[in-house]
């Protein structure tokens, strides 16, 4: 965990403050909505199909469990009694009143939560792997920089007004569990030759209505300059990114128009300028922002506990943690998901109640503090391996221990239709329905891995994209119809899927995908081959004539 | 952006006017008597451009009641009932179509 030092919570205070001025004068009428709506946004507040909408930024997704409560008490006191856990760590909540927002906002501040930049035209929340600073294999943690960024973009003046919203993900891993190449700049820590950390840094990933993958733009950048670096990168976007069209706004328009080469040479003029400027980093500012991190003191315990062996009778247990449980960095420890995609629920959601239960389980359980992953799932981060039986039987409890992580009721999906003023189309229903379809358990497994994104409209908050199996909906004479695209990934080797051929109506979605998943099963060499590894073997053919050769 | 009452307006059978209130953002209706309500059954309904034109006009000059007032297409049955013109505003009226974490 973090902690917060008094500029930090000066700072939250004192928006809670401007932001209940501002609210103020808007039901006044001193401030009209055209004034007022780009000081909402800037905190996180937007307006829905019925209500407003409020954004929460979980910074680099650890959440402590007085923040969780917290949460859970803004869920119940002015919402509904639940949230929706998102793609790029954050809680949204969708029923919330304006004249009530400053007090949420001002119960948040107290455990250090805010919403700045959770909108607008601005640096947003900047995200990293959920499983950061305990996945085996690490380079080192990377929210000490997630920090180090937020501190440096949070409220920073000259990027306050960028051309459109600008997104940063880190990742300390081989395996990227961030989907670095699909945001505005992805940061990969590892070492070069000479044992020093730095930043692999790529620009210009994004999904939305023009999809790309990032480009690496420098292979190595140190530490110490990775400000400078960003920096320049901004400067440039900031100067060049076009204002006219917001449809081309993305830096990932101007990297692909320019071309990488070009884009790359002014950011280096531009980084040549001012890179051993007040921007870089002495290793005091680093190791003060790493010393308040605070990590669990770990016992020394045994990797395979009583515990676990006789709990390892039970199929239903065995069941889960085979899919729920990940190796930790320390042994005797692991890291538990805690699955929000129960069998016909709302892919993300949490109720109040569950989320007051997981803070307890994690006070319990694993040092109090909660992950958050893009996949719309929770994490305990540091679980002793003893303690996974007992755990095990909570979680059943509440509804969060359906063994179903990264497999194909797993969805990710937008929220769609049912809330969002943007969306064509309703995405919940279509992720309800598979899961239904694919809820045998034993069907999931012979499966195997396989990840479905579904978005509402092209703005792609469901990744579709870049799902195994992407879903986009989109309005036909007023009616809902699906695109499908295969073979998409969001990891290391991410790729943007294939349209396998036209919409199809909202009623055969779901046996389109039966088919789909009918066809890999029957197609793939072995079974440890991925949907994905085979579709990429195959191309999208065999799929499609498979969807519509009877449609 | 331009403004909704710069653009032009077509209409090609009965609508009403529809906005998020301000306060709370809960959808509402401009009604006959020049004011909001929530329910689609009092909804003023215009049927040509320039009914409809003067009533979002009439209509974006509370600012502080609405936020960002449009037209929206509706059917009117033989009895006069209003149903919503398409599944975005029927979800506006009717509210979203699963069931919600936690029951009302």
């Amino acid at each position: 965990m973090y902690a917060y030092d008094e500029i930090d919570r000066t700072l939250i205070n004192e928006r809670v403050s401007e932001f209940r001025d501002q609210v103020k004068r808007r039901l006044s009428g001193e401030l009209t909505e055209d004034e007022f709506k780009m000081l909402r946004l800037m905190n996180g507040v937007y307006l829905q199909l019925h209500a407003y909408m409020f954004r929460v930024a979980i910074p680099y997704g650890t959440l402590s469990s007085a923040q969780l409560r917290k949460m859970a008490h803004v869920a119940r006191r002015y919402d509904r009694g639940y949230g929706h856990f998102t793609t790029r760590q954050n809680i949204q909540f969708n029923w919330i009143k304006l004249a009530d927002l400053p007090d949420a906002l001002e119960d948040l501040a107290e455990v250090g939560i805010h919403a700045m930049q959770t909108s607008g035209n601005c640096t947003r929340n900047v995200t990293t792997d959920q499983w950061a600073g305990v996945a085996p294999g690490e380079v080192e943690d990377p929210r000490i920089w997630a920090e180090l960024l937020r501190q440096y973009s949070t409220l920073h003046p000259e990027f306050s007004f960028l051309p459109r919203k600008f997104k940063f993900a880190i990742t300390a891993s081989d395996h990227d569990r961030a989907a670095i190449k699909v945001h505005d700049i992805g940061l990969r820590i590892h070492k070069n030759a000479a044992g020093e950390t730095g930043f692999e840094v790529l620009v210009g990933g994004g999904l939305g209505r023009t999809p790309f993958i990032g480009k690496l733009i420098k292979p190595f950048v140190h530490g110490r300059d990775i400000l400078s670096y960003v920096e320049s990168i901004l400067r440039v976007y900031n100067q060049y990114g076009r204002r006219d069209n917001i449809y081309k706004a993305r830096i990932k328009i101007l990297v692909h128009e320019l071309g990488i080469e070009k884009f790359a040479a002014e950011v280096e003029e531009e980084w040549i300028a001012m890179r051993d400027t007040a921007l870089t980093l002495d290793d005091e500012v680093v190791e003060d922002i790493r010393s308040r991190f605070t990590y669990p003191h770990y016992k020394t315990l045994s990797d395979t506990p009583d515990e676990l062996k006789s709990a390892s009778a039970d199929p239903h247990f065995e069941a889960w943690r085979k899919n729920s449980v990940a190796p930790h960095k320390v042994p005797g420890y692991g890291i538990v998901t805690l699955s929000l995609k129960p069998i016909g629920g709302p892919p993300g959601d949490a109720t109040a109640d569950q989320m007051d239960a997981i803070a307890d389980l994690a006070e319990k359980y694993s040092f109090g503090e909660i992950r958050v992953g893009h996949e719309q799932n929770l994490a305990l981060p540091h679980v002793a391996k003893r303690d996974l039986p007992a755990l095990w039987k909570a979680l059943d409890k509440i509804g969060v221990a359906t063994p179903n992580v990264n497999l194909v009721t797993d969805i990710i999906a937008c929220p769609g239709l049912d809330y969002c003023s943007l969306a064509n189309t309703r995405s919940i229903p279509i992720a309800q329905e598979l899961t239904h379809r694919f809820a045998n358990h034993d069907t999931a497994n012979l499966i195997g891995r396989l990840h479905i994104n579904i978005s509402g409209c092209i703005n792609a908050c469901g990744h579709h994209h870049v799902g195994h199996i992407g879903i986009l909906g989109v309005e036909k004479n007023g009616e809902e119809y699906y695109q499908i695209t295969i073979g998409g990934r969001a990891d290391e080797h991410a790729v943007v899927g294939t349209l396998i051929g036209p919409a199809v109506p909202y009623a055969e979605v779901a046996d389109v995908i039966e088919d789909i998943v009918e066809a890999y099963l029957a197609l793939r060499q072995r079974p440890d081959e991925l949907f994905v590894e085979a579709v990429t073997r195959l191309g999208v053919e065999p799929f499609k004539e498979r969807v519509y050769a009877t449609r | 952006m331009t403004s909704p009452l710069q653009q032009k307006i077509k209409i090609t059978g009965p609508s009403v006017v529809t906005a998020n209130r301000t306060w709370d953002g809960v959808v509402i209706y401009r009604d006959t008597q020049q004011g909001w309500t929530t329910e689609l059954a009092k909804a003023a309904i215009v049927r040509t451009a320039d009914e409809a034109r003067a009533m979002l006009t009439e209509s974006a000059a509370d600012d502080v009641g609405a936020i960002g007032p449009y037209i929206a297409p509706v059917a009117v049955n033989d009895n006069g009932a209003i149903k919503p013109g398409n599944l975005r505003e029927q979800i506006r009226a009717q509210g979203v179509t699963i069931d919600l974490p936690v029951p009302a």
